[in-house]
């Protein structure tokens, strides 16, 4: 149908991507050449770019990258991980001269953008979430955050303002992801009050909120006086949290906003320090690091200011193990560690620090959650 | 409502009268929702207006963003394909008077039967391979929905309510298959079913870059226009939608003439699923669940249920779709502008259903 439609044969891949190992071996001065003098780049939503969570930490760090200069941002919210997310890809890249695209929903990466990546060699594909490795597309990449840390120091605070010692969580599912974030956020405040709770609620799906303010009512009735949640708009949660009268720990994005009274700290992303990498990479002409990976040391994650109710105490127990995991003297899962039925699951002595796989791959829920996965 | 107002003129063996008077039947189920199209076009540009936006300015990069180049096209086309089937298993059931909304359901139950197939097939030829994917797709999907019409016309169950609560239980058991047994211990962070594996994935159509679900589609449409127009089947199915006890009376087979429409629309619906996961994903995931089930409601409505006229709807939706980025990109309008003018199109176009016979110049004369 049209002429100006690239037709990529494995051929002319290959031959883009020889082009591309040799305009690197050139320099950057021809690379940086190839590029307009302004950098467009694409970002891409699952969700409504303010839905006070994830999405919202996403845009957050776009508005930042707006402002650099020489840059140029379009961006385009609920796009569904279905074919059309490879058309908005290519439109942006089309229409609009993206050169550098951030795709930021999990489901985006696997076929999607990977199908992107191949055929737009030029352009780069910075995913959230996902799994890069060697093999897949070089100028396809994945960034992600050790947010298990901020949800630690959560565990922390709620550990510290619970008076009934059970603390609930919200979940969407119980992959590892989630399951890391429950189980940090327990150890966290197991480590304040030993005998501490947490009743973990699976909703099924990223975005329910009428299944998420049910499973945050039916909590609070079972007598949980601290929340927090994993999913993808922590709103209502929050809201609910705010008016029943019982404290919450916030996540993604800062909703201290929405429960002035409940709200004590927040498991933040700070997504503007790998966007700031790949945009600079993209404007000096450095080929793009594939594999983007960090917590609080790094400036990946943040924790939300504390809320008035988080008490004197608290806070300087959370700030000195913050210091220590910034410092990277922290590690949270350590053995001996038994999950809820009773298994071993590491064994004393032995710790999982951050880059370990196996915490890419956690399938249970430590002792002192009361759940199934 | 299909054509039920079929009308032949008293004496019709005269040619050019009766040839006159369908050109002019023509003309009005084109001038009509064109019209409307156009008042919702001058609504919207209203409201565009009043947010401060040049409606002239939004309406060129809908033009340009669905329908301006041959890029444009194949946005606007690959974002149509699915519709095209999920609005078939409203239309089918329709002709018989049915109105089914549980497409979703379908869809997704159909993608997941294709999965396993698929997988489970492996090395065998790809061609057979798909055409086992498809018909166990089909059969899935058409099982669905021959739930809804069954219970419909063997226990009175309110077919709408049964095909939408349907379609829940279909979602629940997808999720628990994908998150469960049939779960590959790979998917880690995005529970899949095994992949089906590269050699067995449907490709684009020649010389473009939309997948081979857009030609189903156009098959599936036709063969069901032929269907409902030209055949015995066909007539009998629309004279239970036009009149059921009249049907009865005429010692049609009512039940098997409600089961088989939507037996049909399921399959569409299924068939939908299995492009899903065939021609996008590789393997059955969350991602099915994308509202194409609903959205295919929408097309079929405003189509009037008529297989053919399912076609521009759906690439009408699809165009709107392709050039909502464009709108979010260059305005910084929302994801919602898109809608606002969907919601205004279609209640426009609905409201205009009530001025089909009401002109004149497009009644059939008669001499």
């Amino acid at each position: 149908m049209s002429s100006r439609q690239p037709k990529t044969s494995r051929r002319d891949l290959l031959k883009a991507l020889a082009a591309a190992g040799v305009g690197t071996a050139l320099g950057p001065g021809l690379i940086g050449r190839a590029f307009p003098a302004e950098v467009v780049v694409g970002v891409i939503y699952v969700g409504p770019k303010d839905d006070y969570g994830y999405n919202q930490a996403q845009a957050q760090a776009a508005a930042q990258i707006k402002k650099m200069p020489g840059v140029k941002v379009v961006e385009e919210e609920k796009v569904p991980e279905t074919v059309d997310v490879q058309k908005t890809m290519a439109s942006m890249i089309e229409q609009d001269g993206a050169v550098l695209l951030f795709p930021t929903s999990f489901g985006y990466f696997d076929p999607h953008m990977i199908k992107m990546a191949e055929k737009y060699p030029k352009v780069r594909f910075a995913h959230c979430g996902g799994l890069w490795k060697e093999g897949l597309p070089k100028n396809a990449g994945s960034y992600f955050g050790y947010i298990d840390e901020c949800q630690y120091l959560n565990g922390i605070a709620a550990g510290h303002t619970t008076k009934s010692k059970k603390l609930g969580f919200i979940a969407a599912k119980p992959i590892p992801q989630v399951l890391r974030n429950i189980n940090a956020f327990t150890l966290g405040a197991k480590s304040v009050k030993p005998d501490v709770t947490t009743t973990v609620i699976f909703t099924g799906d990223w975005a329910m909120p009428v299944k998420e303010a049910e499973s945050a009512n039916s909590l609070i009735d079972q007598g949980v006086d601290v929340m927090t949640m994993h999913v993808d708009s922590p709103k209502v949660v929050v809201e609910t949290c705010e008016r029943r009268g019982i404290y919450v720990c916030g996540y993604h994005a800062n909703q201290a906003a929405l429960a002035p009274r409940a709200y004590l700290t927040g498991a933040e992303w700070n997504w503007i320090t790998p966007y700031t990498e790949h945009v600079k990479a993209v404007m000096e002409g450095r080929p793009m690091n594939n594999f983007l990976r960090g917590g609080l040391k790094e400036g990946y994650v943040k924790p939300s200011p504390y809320g008035k109710a988080v008490s004197e105490g608290a806070r300087k127990n959370a700030d000195a193990v913050k210091a220590k995991m910034v410092k990277g003297e922290f590690v949270i899962f350590k053995g001996p560690l038994k999950d809820n039925t009773g298994k071993t699951v590491i064994a004393s002595g032995a710790q999982e620090i951050q880059t370990d796989v196996a915490l890419e791959q956690m399938n249970y829920l430590i002792e002192g959650v009361v759940g199934k996965v | 409502m299909p054509d039920t107002a079929m009308v032949l003129p008293a004496g019709s063996a005269v040619a050019s009268p009766v040839r006159g008077n369908r050109l002019r039947r023509a003309a009005e189920s084109i001038a009509i929702p064109v019209g409307a199209l156009i008042v919702a076009m001058i609504l919207f540009g209203v409201f565009m207006a009043s947010i401060g936006k040049n409606p002239l300015e939004v309406y060129a990069l809908i033009y340009k963003g669905g329908f301006s180049s041959g890029f444009a096209w194949q946005n606007t086309l690959q974002r149509a394909a699915p519709l095209i089937l999920t609005a078939l298993c409203v239309a089918l059931p329709a002709q018989a008077g049915l109105v089914i909304i549980g497409g979703e359901g379908a869809l997704v139950l159909g993608g997941l039967a294709a999965a396993v197939v698929g997988h489970a097939a492996a090395g065998a030829a790809p061609l057979a391979t798909q055409i086992a994917m498809a018909l166990i797709a089909m059969t899935v999907g058409a099982i669905w929905i021959g739930f809804a019409g069954a219970l419909r016309h063997y226990r009175g169950v309110n077919e709408t309510i049964s095909s939408l609560l349907l379609t829940y239980i279909a979602i629940a058991l997808f999720n628990h298959f994908v998150e469960g047994p049939l779960r590959d211990p790979a998917s880690l962070n995005k529970p899949s079913t095994e992949p089906i594996g590269e050699a067995v994935m449907v490709g684009h159509l020649p010389g473009m870059d939309v997948h081979w679900g857009l030609a189903y589609g156009l098959v599936f449409c036709a063969v069901c226009y032929v269907l409902v127009r030209y055949t015995v089947f066909g007539f009998a199915l629309r004279i239970v939608g036009g009149n059921v006890r009249a049907a009865r009376l005429a010692g049609l087979r009512v039940g098997w003439l409600v089961l088989m429409s939507c037996a049909l629309g399921g399959a569409a619906a299924g068939l939908a699923g299995m492009v899903e996961v065939a021609a996008v994903h590789g393997s059955a995931n969350a991602s099915l669940i994308a509202g194409y089930g609903y959205a295919g409601i929408l097309v079929s409505f405003i189509a009037r249920h008529n297989p053919i006229a399912v076609i521009p709807v759906a690439m009408l939706v699809g165009g709107i779709g392709a050039s909502n980025g464009l709108l979010q990109r260059r305005l910084d309008l929302p994801d919602a502008t898109v809608l606002v003018l969907q919601g205004i199109a279609f209640m426009v176009i609905l409201a205009a259903e009530t001025l089909y016979g009401r002109y004149r110049i497009f009644q059939p004369r008669e001499k």
